[in-house]
């Protein structure tokens, strides 16, 4: 029951990460149709920028302004650098955003070093929030999820019952439309995807410090945040919650599970050894392909599935 | 009178030209990650390996020869160091260093042996000074590698001896890094236990991707399921430091018993939440032997703000220099065989290199996390207020392992 609890917990606490993550990329995808690579970089950049602001000016403004500076970022980005590009279509934006990923990187290291850098927890968050039976729950994940539900909260207000919300939606189907009636396109899509950047960036400004802060970071949620988004199906914000809290859930209970093939065999009177042909294999246990589950999930969508869960795009 | 002079001049001036001459540089290449998630224990180590050929430089160890140690970032990854081995050895280095990974450690090896076959004249010395896979001085044993950290085996033996004493240990879990020494880990714990105490239970064995997990909680919470109370693990770097801070937040109680929680980051890491409750098995703890390691461990302190912590650094420069001092020459197959066998007098007291295997035999030590009072802890670590107790110093001879060794010399 404890374990249960702890690991559904962990796992839902985890998923929302990944959701803050991937929420940005896949309201830049459904807006611009750009694919996003250098995504996980802003999320990087949102760390290293918490951590250069926490040191002077501590925690609670970082989680305030880096967020925004990534968003400026961001939104020069769109706008001297794939705004130029949308009229050649998507492959060039793809490629910009590909090369982009790589250039930050090693900016980052340029800035911060090639090492980790220490960016602690905040004393006031440092701690455990509940107990229950005889295992702690820190306040920290407790705040992270608390960060993600009103980020979710928030993102489904603005789209749905403001003016700019509205404006969003509409250019996202009848562009045309829209710029018949006064509005500017290629400037929303520039607020877009810089509010995106920024989404990114409030994930790295609590993952920085919920994890480590290091330029290896964006390469290691990068490729599971694109898990995310083809499984909730492309540009779908409902589908990218759902994926993550199931993608958080599963990782985290695959690795509670010592069953291999070669148990499931066993099981059913077959009598494996050493001595079997594929033993290695056969004796690989879920928990330790536990980091692979959500790639193996992606394929399944991909030939099942191909719009994704809630998707509406094939 | 000055006609007389000027000849002894020159006699003289020519003498020193000749020992200017014959004094070189060793120049020893530093492999190991100076970027990414392991860097910071790179670049820790590095400095050491610095700090050291500085001492020894100082000191004359190699009488006129001077050290040089220069980093080199193979990234944590064997096919990196492959490529950075051919540069080294374009740049015309003839000994090399390498400690983190013994995925690393076993390609360096197996292109070092094949480097030395194909060119004669040229010879690379490998001087392992942290990957302890026990291969490497058994079953792939070789003549061109010396490993001066005490292998995995060897720390198991000394680690389980200790814990079969604790009568309050019953259950035990292990978990490792999924690659070469967290398996050998693994299987040690398993064996040894098994022989000293068959009555502690094995409650869980798990190995997780090197350098992938980001979040320990899940690992912690199955721990917990276990009902463990002692956790066994070979982690290091960063997957030891999350995985103690992903215990501390669930409020796990069982004591840690590990290989490397000396390592860069892991104090921090630990903080006040492993006092009494973590415990490492190591070939040094500097406050064990205050008088051999305090000036070093003050100098980096000052020069660095850091920790010195990997007493191999000292074995290894010193062990070299003690052989090219005796050899007179630089020349690593002399060098080589000098060593074999050779006695010297390190940080944590006198070791010596095994003939047969290319092992260095040292005192190996026990220590628990504990808080600065002045006399058992007197130096903390990365500005805790916390350090290592020493509870145990075991002589060499109790971790001495078999060997299956069966090493091919040149020229025999």
């Amino acid at each position: 029951m404890e374990f249960t609890l702890f690991t559904l917990l962990n796992g839902v606490s985890y998923g929302l990460l990944l959701f803050m993550l991937s929420s940005g990329l896949t309201l830049i995808f459904s807006m611009m149709g750009v694919l996003n690579f250098a995504h996980a970089s802003f999320y990087m950049l949102g760390a290293y920028m918490a951590y250069t602001i926490s040191s002077v000016l501590g925690f609670w403004p970082a989680l305030v302004l880096a967020p925004i500076v990534v968003g400026l970022i961001g939104a020069l980005v769109e706008r001297y650098g794939l705004r130029p590009l949308h009229k050649y279509g998507h492959i060039p934006e793809l490629l910009f955003t590909f090369g982009m990923s790589y250039l930050i990187v090693e900016l980052v290291q340029l800035i911060w070093g090639r090492a980790a850098v220490p960016y602690p927890i905040p004393k006031e968050l440092d701690g455990p929030l509940f107990t229950l039976f005889s295992t702690s729950f820190p306040i920290y994940r407790g705040f992270m999820m608390l960060v993600a539900l009103s980020m979710l909260a928030s993102i489904y207000l603005v789209l749905t019952r403001t003016r700019v919300g509205l404006v969003i939606q509409a250019a996202l189907t009848h562009p045309d439309a829209v710029e018949a009636l006064g509005h500017n396109v290629p400037r929303i899509f520039m607020w877009v995807f810089g509010g995106g950047c920024a989404l990114a960036g409030l994930a790295g400004v609590i993952g920085g410090n919920a994890f480590v802060t290091e330029p290896g970071m964006a390469a290691t949620v990068g490729s599971i945040i694109f898990v995310v988004v083809v499984v909730g199906g492309m540009g779908s914000l409902a589908g990218a919650f759902v994926a993550s809290i199931l993608i958080g859930v599963l990782q985290t209970f695959a690795v509670a599970l010592d069953y291999s093939l070669m148990t499931m065999f066993n099981g059913l009177g077959a009598n494996i050894t050493e001595a079997t042909p594929g033993y290695e294999l056969l004796k690989l246990t879920i928990s330790q392909s536990a980091a692979i589950l959500p790639f193996l999930l992606l394929v399944l969508i991909l030939i099942f599935r191909p719009k994704g869960l809630m998707g509406t795009r094939e | 009178m000055i006609k007389t002079i000027r000849p002894l001049t020159l006699a003289v001036s020519l003498a020193l030209l000749s020992v200017a001459a014959q004094a070189e540089t060793v120049k020893i290449a530093f492999i190991d990650p100076l970027s990414g998630p392991f860097a910071p224990v790179g670049q820790n180590q590095l400095k050491s390996f610095q700090t050291i050929a500085e001492l020894a430089n100082k000191q004359k160890w190699a009488g006129e020869h001077t050290f040089e140690v220069v980093g080199f970032d193979n990234k944590g990854s064997p096919q990196e160091s492959l490529t950075q081995l051919k540069a080294i050895i374009d740049q015309g280095y003839r000994y090399i260093t390498q400690g983190n990974g013994s995925g690393v450690g076993l390609a360096l090896l197996d292109a070092v042996n094949k480097h030395n076959d194909r060119n004669p004249g040229k010879e690379i010395i490998y001087l392992n000074y942290a990957a302890i896979d026990p291969d490497m001085t058994n079953s792939k044993c070789s003549f061109w590698h010396f490993r001066f950290d005490a292998n995995s085996d060897m720390k198991m033996e000394a680690l389980t001896t200790y814990m079969a004493a604790d009568k309050d240990i019953k259950s035990v879990y292990i978990i490792g890094q999924n690659y070469a020494f967290g398996h050998a880990v693994s299987r040690a714990a398993k064996e040894y236990l098994k022989r000293k105490r068959p009555d502690i239970k094995i409650a869980g064995d798990d190995l997780h991707p090197i350098a992938q997990v980001k979040d320990f909680s899940p690992y912690v919470a199955k721990i917990k399921a276990s009902g463990a109370d002692t956790v066994i693990t070979g982690n290091w770097g960063a997957d030891l430091a999350l995985l103690i801070r992903a215990a501390k937040d669930a409020d796990l109680k069982a004591n840690f018993y590990t290989y490397y929680a000396v390592t860069t980051g892991v104090p921090t890491a630990m903080g006040a939440a492993g006092a009494d409750r973590v415990k490492i098995v190591g070939n040094w703890l500097i406050n064990g032997d205050i008088a051999a390691g305090k000036d070093i461990v003050e100098g980096y302190k000052k020069k660095y703000n850091d920790d010195y912590y990997t007493a191999q650094t000292h074995s290894s420069i010193g062990m070299v220099a003690q052989a090219i001092k005796q050899t007179k020459t630089t020349d690593p197959v002399k060098v080589a065989f000098a060593m074999e066998g050779a006695k010297f007098q390190s940080l944590n007291g006198g070791v010596m290199m095994n003939k047969v295997d290319h092992q260095l035999q040292q005192s190996l030590y026990i220590g628990t996390w504990s808080k600065v009072d002045g006399k058992a802890v007197k130096y903390d670590q990365e500005n805790t207020g916390y350090g290592w107790k020493m509870d145990k110093k075991i002589d060499a001879y109790y971790a001495t392992q078999p060997t299956s060794c069966q090493m091919k010399r040149p020229g025999a």
